[in-house]
């Protein structure tokens, strides 16, 4: 069951145990996007049993790295292929993020689904990510900011009182509307 | 109503909201229609390059000639060519915040100072009001 929260990207490299007939084993390399480095290590054998004839009881994890990212002071677009179950059967999906980090994106799929769909972290598997140019992309939304020159007002503007922002009216009742247009 | 600012590359921001609250930076690319990254220029502002929702942020009037990405040097080259903290600290927005932040750190005596003040003026506006009416 992967807990949500942000994302980190982990490779990680297990192999089956190695044994008399069969000292050195293939080892087999996944990419995994957990929260922490103990989640990544259950997402592997969790993935690789469906896979191989392997399953933690049979076999060692040899390496488990975190993965960062190359250059996150830019925004980037990533495409991302899924499969996740809902309440009558399991789709592929295919969905888009703009993000400065591979795990940023990945943090706001899980987030989306969950809002959009209902679905669990536990009900999705992440099949592949690509980091996409701006000409490949194929959802509206984000090609929309992925243009030259975008630009685009911040209408109706609406103060909120959480978290020591400043509220919409001082008093309770108030017989003025506030301002929202600020330029 | 029509709209005069923009959210753009470019676009001069005042934070609103979180540890950088209060000081300037500049967008230089656009996330999506939540969030944008901002820069300071970090020597000039203290605002390191960061991402920042639009919640937190108010757009300015000023805007900076960069393009997207613009790296550090480059920002603070058109900061500095475009005078941008001069033209900013001469707006009413910018003199009204600084007023605050004064009026905030007045010990007594210089409410008192204050008081008198306004006093003084208050009175030669009245006399020469009184000199006008008859």
């Amino acid at each position: 069951m992967t807990v949500a929260g942000k994302m980190n990207q982990y490779q990680v490299v297990g192999r089956k145990a190695a044994t008399d007939e069969n000292p050195n084993p293939e080892a087999y390399r996944m990419i995994i996007f957990a929260p922490n480095a103990v989640i990544a290590k259950s997402k592997f054998w969790y993935y690789m049993h469906q896979f191989r004839k392997m399953k933690k009881t049979t076999g060692e994890i040899l390496d488990c790295v975190e993965i960062l990212e190359k250059n996150s002071r830019i925004v980037k677009n990533y495409g991302i292929w899924l499969r996740y179950s809902s309440r009558s059967g399991t789709h592929n999906m295919y969905r888009e993020y703009r993000d400065l980090k591979l795990t940023g994106a990945v943090t706001q799929l899980y987030n989306e689904m969950a809002g959009r769909h209902r679905t669990r972290p536990r009900s999705i598997q992440i099949i592949r990510t690509a980091t996409l140019e701006a000409s490949d992309l194929k959802r509206v939304n984000g090609m929309q900011f992925a243009k030259k020159n975008v630009k685009f007002p911040l209408p109706h503007r609406v103060a909120s009182a959480k978290r020591n922002m400043k509220a919409l009216s001082s008093t309770t009742f108030t017989t003025q509307r506030p301002t929202t247009f600020l330029g | 109503m029509v709209f005069k600012r923009y959210v753009e590359v470019g676009r001069v921001v005042l934070i609103n909201y979180g540890p950088d609250a209060g000081k300037l930076a500049t967008i230089i690319d656009i996330v999506d229609q939540n969030k944008c990254l901002i820069d300071g220029p970090a020597n000039l502002t203290g605002v390191t390059r960061q991402v920042i929702p639009y919640g937190r942020i108010a757009l300015t009037d000023l805007t900076v000639k960069i393009s997207r990405n613009a790296r550090q040097k480059t920002l603070t080259a058109a900061w500095t060519e475009g005078d941008i903290q001069a033209k900013w600290d001469a707006t009413s927005w910018a003199k009204k915040l600084a007023s605050k932040k004064k009026r905030a750190t007045l010990s007594d005596f210089d409410r008192f100072k204050v008081m008198v003040a306004r006093k003084q003026k208050s009175s030669i506006i009245a006399k020469k009001m009184k000199e006008l009416s008859a």
